[in-house]
């Protein structure tokens, strides 16, 4: 589900989760569409590809790797802030 | 997940978080740089650099069934998501054949969607319960 990783950077993978995605430098070409990228319920979330920090260790966490549980994805404007 | 370095988060956690959660943060803080993440989930405010409170509720098959954005000085209803995400398991485990009506909690009764229930709502459900 993670891997622990050296520093990387996040990345929109340029697919839905778990359906194909583009290749690589087809993504990066064409990056998602305004009218692509407006998030509908009942849709497929975008997958990524993020590292971040978990129990002591710098992992990478890939979205479709959550397949098959739920997940809450939560944004915040920056640590430590205070609301 | 936030425009944080995963180096922020480590000392966020270790530094404040510890502190306030025992253990620490059990799940992964994701970090995302530029925003490239929050900006495909129409999340990432360009003028201020940074991530507006998104959170979106993602079902075992990878489909959005919730989210909600709300501007960074007003923080979240951890108790509505935490409602919203077991009705939407309840609805899940019925395949559908049960409903939750406005102000359903765990424990209330659910309505059953189909022709019998079509302007028999009244009868099923009263408004006052969207209150309770």
């Amino acid at each position: 589900m993670e891997k622990e990783t050296g520093v990387g950077c996040a990345r929109p993978t340029g697919g839905p989760v778990g359906e194909e995605k583009r290749t690589e430098s087809e993504a990066i070409q064409k990056p998602f569409k305004e009218e692509q990228t407006m998030i509908k319920v009942g849709q497929k979330a975008p997958d990524f590809i993020a590292p971040g920090y978990h129990k002591g260790a710098f992992v990478n966490v890939k979205l479709s790797d959550y397949l098959g549980k739920w997940v809450l994805l939560c944004f915040y404007p920056g640590d430590f802030t205070f609301v | 997940m936030s425009i944080d370095s995963m180096f922020v988060h480590k000392m966020w956690n270790d530094v404040e978080l510890e502190h306030m959660v025992k253990g620490g943060i059990p799940y992964p803080m994701l970090s995302d740089g530029g925003g490239k993440v929050g900006t495909v989930y129409g999340v990432y405010d360009e003028v201020s650099g940074v991530e507006t409170r998104g959170r979106f509720i993602i079902d075992p098959d990878g489909v959005i069934q919730g989210f909600e954005v709300l501007s960074p000085p007003v923080g979240r209803n951890i108790n509505e998501t935490f409602r919203q995400l077991q009705a939407f398991q309840l609805v899940r485990e019925t395949k559908g054949a049960e409903a939750t009506p406005s102000g359903w909690r765990p424990g209330k009764k659910t309505l059953e969607p189909g022709i019998n229930l079509v302007g028999k709502v009244w009868k099923k459900w009263k408004t006052k319960e969207a209150f309770e």
